[in-house]
């Protein structure tokens, strides 16, 4: 229960940290996150499963996809709206429509199947009573890998630090000299390339469909709003809450009473805390 | 004034050759008679399989007939034009969906929904506009009296359950069983269906409490618990296509060593892909063409299948069936059925032909009045498979009367 608790946690934090990263970066909730992801997972559908291109080759091909996805929709989409529109719902429709375009494109050009991969790695641990399949433990091995990195990346380097700027202030960081526009692409391709590359990562675990992109869009706006929009640390909180809630609510409770439970605490926890746990009342 | 002149009798006789061209084209479209066939399903997210199934098969076989001319009805032919709704599982858009094709587009025959929800909600529009429709749903008032304008497109999984379940008593000595569910009315009742029939049989039920949300991806903390109950046999009630090698592949990784099996239609692409070697000795219920029982006819389907939707689906063997009872009923009917399915239903009553997608020469009707108490349902054969090799191995085929 606790060990499922810990790969789910870490899938879900992927996945919390690039929504969380584009809406910190341009106050946007990207409702395509889910398709982003579905799309990481057909790249490595595509690339290691049919045409038998090593699988790491096919995650770094998913950051390429993905991250080009995710500049055009911020270049040709979103900083066009900006500058159009000053209400705010507007790029929240845009967003949508985005959602709605990748899923019926990827109907159109991938197909209505589910698709799977062989696994990169086979086997079973027994750890105690526990199970952990080989291939779960490396997604998760990779996904923590890629979480430091990301983490470090933000922290430590220019563009980093020049995103954080970004989602604290976007006129200070303009009049400060950064390229706003250019960073705020990138931070949008940053963001897509994550949702792509935990799509990549679980592709080969649960294999993928064209119309798995909303239930991971949902999962991952459950965890940003328990762990605060737009904060990097409360999306991995928010992943964290979510992976164990659900590995216990199965394990122990009967039925789909786990994510009616889950719903009902949201609602209730958004009532007593609408910014998130790590988010402040003010912003 | 010449050259203008010129100019004007060209002009004109090209506007009399132009209206010539014209009533004669327009003429031969009159002459072309076209039959609508709707079809309103679920063709988008995670179910879209089972309605783009219904979808491709019903424009395979409009293409096939269509190249020969169209479909002879009462000495004429009739080009087969048909027009799909996605109706997304949702209810509310199943019932726009059914208003648009009975009156928008007057169509009286239709193929879906899939479902129970959108099943039940289009029946009223259906009954009102004078619309027969073919659902893949089971509940039975759909079927049964006073309703009679919705035909059972395929095996119910009360028809197929209690079948499998005797079959794995007798021949594999399995003595108990537990059920998971996805939390939807469809495969929720299914589950109590199968829970009863196993009940009657005498199997010890371990478990019939656990569900998964619809999309659901990692399977493992549920299983965990369905497998924990040690059942001989794990009923995947009602599992869809996409969730089946995952519930599969999570059960054989959590150490379960007994049978899994489903009263659904499986795609042996996705098992081998997403579940690999976890699918061997998964039984399901197959489509109703497997390539042991095929006809020529059938083969020259299942080709013609792969050009529009890519790839053959097994279910599409289940699926192929309704278009063609439409059509051979309303051959048998008459062309005033095309606008009055009462007459279509009188047709019904005694439609026998010999089925033209089996090698062998049985007869092809409706059938379904032990559960419906009336015919409302397509006579396809039931075919149980097993997963061997990585390859559907047929382990009966069955009927229902």
């Amino acid at each position: 229960m606790l060990l499922n608790g810990v790969v789910l946690a870490v899938n879900y934090a992927l996945i919390a940290l690039g929504i969380t990263l584009i809406f910190s970066i341009m106050n946007i909730l990207n409702f395509a996150h889910g398709q982003m992801f579905m799309i990481g997972g057909f790249v490595v559908y595509y690339l290691y499963g049919l045409f038998g291109v090593n699988y790491f080759a096919s995650l770094v091909a998913v950051v390429a996809v993905l991250g080009v996805i995710g500049w055009c929709f911020e270049k040709f989409f979103f900083q066009r709206m900006r500058k159009m529109a000053t209400r705010e719902e507007n790029s929240m429709l845009l967003a949508v429509g985005t959602a709605l375009l990748l899923e019926n494109l990827a109907l159109s050009f991938f197909g209505e199947k589910q698709r799977g991969v062989p696994p990169v790695v086979s086997g079973v641990f027994k750890i105690g009573d526990a199970f952990l399949p080989a291939g779960r433990l490396l997604v998760m091995v990779l996904a923590l890998v890629l979480i430091v990195g990301l983490l470090l990346f933000v922290q430590y380097t220019k563009l980093g630090r020049a995103l954080r700027a970004l989602a604290q202030d976007r006129e200070v960081t303009y009049l400060m000299g950064v390229n706003v526009d250019r960073i705020a692409a990138l931070g949008f391709a940053l963001g897509a390339a994550l949702a792509g590359l935990a799509g990549g990562l679980l592709m080969t675990v649960f294999g993928i469909n064209s119309g798995v992109g909303t239930v991971y869009s949902i999962k991952a706006f459950i965890m940003i709003m328990i762990g605060g929009a737009g904060i990097v640390p409360g999306a991995i909180l928010g992943a964290v809450v979510l992976g164990f809630a659900e590995a216990i609510g199965y394990a122990l409770l009967p039925g789909s009473i786990t994510y009616l439970l889950i719903f009902v605490g949201l609602i209730v926890f958004l009532l007593f805390r609408p910014q998130g746990l790590m988010g402040k009342p003010w912003g | 004034m010449r050259i203008i002149h010129f100019y004007r009798r060209q002009l004109l006789n090209g506007i009399v050759l132009l209206a010539l061209g014209s009533a004669l084209f327009s003429g031969s479209l009159l002459a072309e008679e076209v039959l609508k066939i709707g079809v309103l399903g679920v063709m988008s997210g995670p179910a879209a399989s089972w309605g783009l199934v219904n979808k491709y098969c019903a424009q395979t076989s409009a293409q096939l007939y269509n190249e020969q001319g169209g479909f002879e009805i009462g000495g004429k032919k009739y080009k087969i034009d048909i027009v799909a709704i996605d109706d997304r599982n949702d209810p509310k858009l199943a019932v726009s969906g059914c208003e648009r094709l009975t009156k928008q587009e007057g169509i009286h025959y239709i193929i879906g929904p899939n479902v129970d929800t959108t099943a039940t909600s289009v029946q009223p529009v259906a009954e009102a506009s004078g619309a027969i429709y073919f659902p893949y749903a089971f509940q039975k008032s759909l079927y049964s009296p006073p309703h009679g304008n919705a035909v059972l497109g395929m095996i119910a999984s009360y028809q197929a359950g209690p079948i499998i379940y005797k079959y794995l008593m007798d021949k594999r000595g399995v003595k108990s069983v537990s059920f998971i569910a996805r939390n939807e009315s469809d495969p929720l009742d299914q589950r109590d269906q199968g829970v009863q029939a196993a009940k009657k049989l005498g199997l010890e039920i371990k478990s019939s409490n656990d569900t998964y949300e619809p999309g659901t991806t990692d399977f493992f903390p549920v299983m965990s618990r369905v497998v924990s109950n040690g059942a001989d046999l794990i009923v995947l009630s009602g599992v869809a296509p996409a969730d089946a090698p995952l519930l599969i592949k999570s059960a054989r990784e959590l150490g379960f060593k007994g049978i899994l099996s489903t009263e659904t239609a499986q795609d042996i692409k996705i098992l081998n892909e997403v579940a690999g070697p976890a699918a061997e000795g998964f039984i399901s219920v197959g489509g109703a063409s497997t390539p042991e029982i095929r006809s020529p006819e059938m083969e020259n389907f299942v080709e013609r299948y792969r050009k529009i939707a890519g790839e053959w689906n097994d279910e599409a063997g289940t699926k192929v069936y309704a278009l063609e009872m439409i059509l051979q009923t309303l051959r048998k009917a008459g062309p005033e059925a095309i606008n009055n399915v009462e007459l279509f239903k009188k047709a019904m009553d005694n439609f026998s032909m010999k089925n033209p997608f089996l090698k062998e020469d049985k007869p092809l009707k409706y059938v379904g009045t032990a559960y419906f108490s009336q015919a409302r349902q397509i006579g396809v054969p039931m075919v149980v498979n097993e997963v061997k090799g990585g390859k559907f191995q047929t382990l009966f085929v069955g009927g229902v009367e």
